[in-house]
């Protein structure tokens, strides 16, 4: 019963994060309902017992990922935005075809599934994580450090100065 | 089970700990004025009170009479925000640190610590406590957008790009810690340092091998603190007062609390992962026994809060592309160079 | 004891909300942070499910989900601001160059 309010209040918190997010129109505002989504999802992530994928949802999702975006809406002073002409397609067609595919799923979801989880029913601490992560799980594992080195390379070629990247050694920086 | 008597123990540790942690902050704020005074060949505060010791009952009688100013082009709902977070977030990782054993009163067994009812630790209270101060940036962040004011966001762009990049380091240097002992919980890990090595050197986490990453943490939680040398974010002599150049009376209070709060957790977190937490030499009768490892507890934490303050007194400020070199050039490649080392180190003994 | 099909339908909610703000917002970082919304979507589901087949491999995924969102972050919003330099707008509309 406990379990079924928690979720409950932290799942209509979730619900209105997402909501918000599209429903607002400055960036800032969106990034910040999205924050609470994401914190509102690790309460959900602890009702299931997966105590680490909590942890890390609040470190990495809310804690780094979502403080970039907020540095990046304030470094390029985000205002507002604008309504142009290309999302009245996106109005017309894809909200309709999008309810749809929502109550489609809901239908489905709800008709074919009658099991129920307890709360805590799988004990996700980081020991046992762990040993999955690195004796299962290890080529994919090894496989996204890779990608991350190559994502921290292409953010660093894309954002980094222009001048920087054609070599001018005699001409002394404007900004040094 | 009975519930009543947990709550009942819960609400009052998390009263007393409230009062503990804000007058602590206030008087380390009278400390810092003495301290720096005295570095500076001044007084420091002598007027109110014997040593001025009641200057900090004056200081938060001022804040709060003080008039609220609200400028008129902020953006009001998250420039009333901002303040709460970061206060809030300051004050509730103070929750998950334990300061000793436990005790037993009235034949309960309660843990020093608010969390962990019925005599259990949380056993990811580390990652909880970095998941909370990582949240704190949310704080600095909007309080320099929602100011509309050039130094207040430039202050606050610092502190976003400052915070997560001294993350890193701080969160690479705990990991050797986390190897040596095994666990997630801060209770665990102060155990597994318990005893000494022959010749009466404890077995603290610094001895161990630790030290290198000690001092990379000492100089990332200066970092996450925005203390001098790093204190970029609010620096005075370029950016009014950075973040909270637009905020008065309470709502700069509580930057201003939640920045000493912050203080105070990380200099906690140091003396339970490197410092051993509340172990020390034990003497004397059971009552005393029963105390001591309170006051070493108390008295580590005082020596980092003491260092913070004379670092303050001595080092110039850092430039801030002079900040980000350090961060990502040389603390970063040591942090996991420390980390392999600890790593092999384990591996080879196990 | 709560029913499975509870956290689906909240999963497939944000999932939706996601794709929504996808095809309705024109600020490009809004944009981005939709599809961010719609990987969480689906970290709810992964995890829901591992509770229910009692598999931690299910959450082992979330780890990987997380790590690629990191790496789409990095780079998307190094994109973002590579644009905003030559295109000096945030509106996925104006970036039209290649159009007549």
């Amino acid at each position: 019963m406990v379990h079924l309010i928690l979720f409950l209040v932290f799942g209509a918190v979730c619900v209105a994060g997402a909501i918000n997010l599209i429903l607002q129109t400055h960036p800032i505002q969106s990034a910040l309902s999205l924050i609470v989504v994401m914190a509102s999802l690790a309460a959900e992530y602890l009702l299931l017992g997966a105590e680490f994928v909590a942890a890390v949802q609040v470190i990495v999702y809310a804690g780094a990922i979502m403080v970039l975006f907020v540095f990046v809406i304030m470094l390029l002073n985000a205002g507002t935005e604008e309504v142009t002409h290309g999302s009245k397609i996106a109005e017309f067609i894809g909200l309709p075809s999008l309810l749809l595919l929502g109550v489609l799923m809901v239908w489905a979801v709800t008709h074919h599934s009658t099991t129920s989880v307890a709360a805590g029913s799988l004990y996700g601490d980081p020991k046992t994580i762990g040993r999955l992560l690195f004796n299962q799980y290890l080529l994919p594992f090894e496989v996204t450090s890779i990608l991350i080195l190559i994502a921290i390379m292409g953010a660093v070629v894309l954002a980094g100065r222009p001048e920087m990247s054609n070599i001018q050694a005699d001409t002394p920086r404007k900004d040094a | 089970m009975n519930f009543l008597p947990y709550i009942l123990i819960a609400l009052i540790k998390i009263a007393v700990m409230i009062g503990v942690l804000l007058t602590a902050v206030a008087y380390i704020v009278w400390l810092e004025r003495k301290v720096v005074g005295r570095i500076q060949n001044r007084w420091g505060p002598t007027r109110v009170g014997p040593f001025g010791l009641l200057q900090p009952a004056a200081d938060g009688i001022k804040f709060i009479i003080k008039e609220d100013l609200t400028p008129p082009h902020v953006y009001k709902p998250l420039f009333i925000a901002a303040p709460l977070i970061a206060v809030v977030f300051a004050l509730s990782s103070i929750a998950l640190i334990p300061f000793g054993n436990n005790f037993t009163l009235f034949g309960y067994d309660i843990p020093m610590q608010i969390t962990g009812a019925g005599g259990g630790d949380i056993n990811t209270g580390l990652l909880i406590i970095l998941g909370l101060t990582s949240m704190g940036v949310y704080g600095i962040a909007l309080a320099g957008w929602s100011s509309n004011n050039k130094y207040s966001m430039l202050g606050s762009l610092r502190a976003g790009a400052q915070m997560i990049s001294y993350e890193i380091a701080l969160g690479l240097s705990l990991i050797g810690v986390l190897i040596l002992a095994g666990t997630f919980s801060l209770r665990g890990i102060v155990e597994s340092q318990g005893g000494h090595f022959p010749g009466y050197i404890p077995h603290w986490n610094i001895f161990r091998g630790q030290i290198v990453a000690f001092f990379i943490y000492l100089t990332a939680a200066y970092a996450e603190t925005n203390r001098i040398p790093f204190d970029l974010p609010e620096a005075e002599t370029e950016l009014v007062a950075g973040y909270h150049t637009e905020y008065s009376a309470m709502k700069f209070a509580m930057f201003f609390m939640a920045e000493y709060a912050n203080m105070v957790t990380v200099a906690c977190l140091a003396t339970l992962l490197f410092l051993g937490g509340w172990n020390g030499p034990l003497f004397g009768p059971p009552l005393v026994q029963a105390l001591l490892p309170l006051l070493w507890f108390f008295l580590k934490v005082f020596a980092f809060i003491f260092l913070y303050i004379w670092v303050r007194g001595t080092m110039p400020r850092f430039r801030y592309d002079q900040l980000m070199a350090f961060g990502w050039k040389f603390l970063l490649p040591l942090a996991i160079a420390n980390l392999i080392i600890t790593a092999f180190f384990v591996a080879y003994r196990a | 004891m709560v029913p499975l099909s509870y956290y689906l339908v909240l999963s497939a909610f944000l999932f939706a909300c996601g794709v929504a703000g996808f095809l309705l917002k024109r600020n490009i970082i809004t944009i981005f942070m939709s599809i961010e919304l719609m990987l969480n979507g689906v970290n709810l589901s992964f995890v829901a499910f591992a509770a229910q087949w009692g598999n931690l491999s299910g959450q082992i995924f979330v780890f990987f989900v997380m790590v690629v969102a990191a790496a789409e972050a990095a780079v998307g919003l190094a994109i973002i601001i590579a644009v905003y330099r030559t295109r000096d707008t945030l509106n996925v509309d104006r970036v039209n160059l290649l159009k007549l």
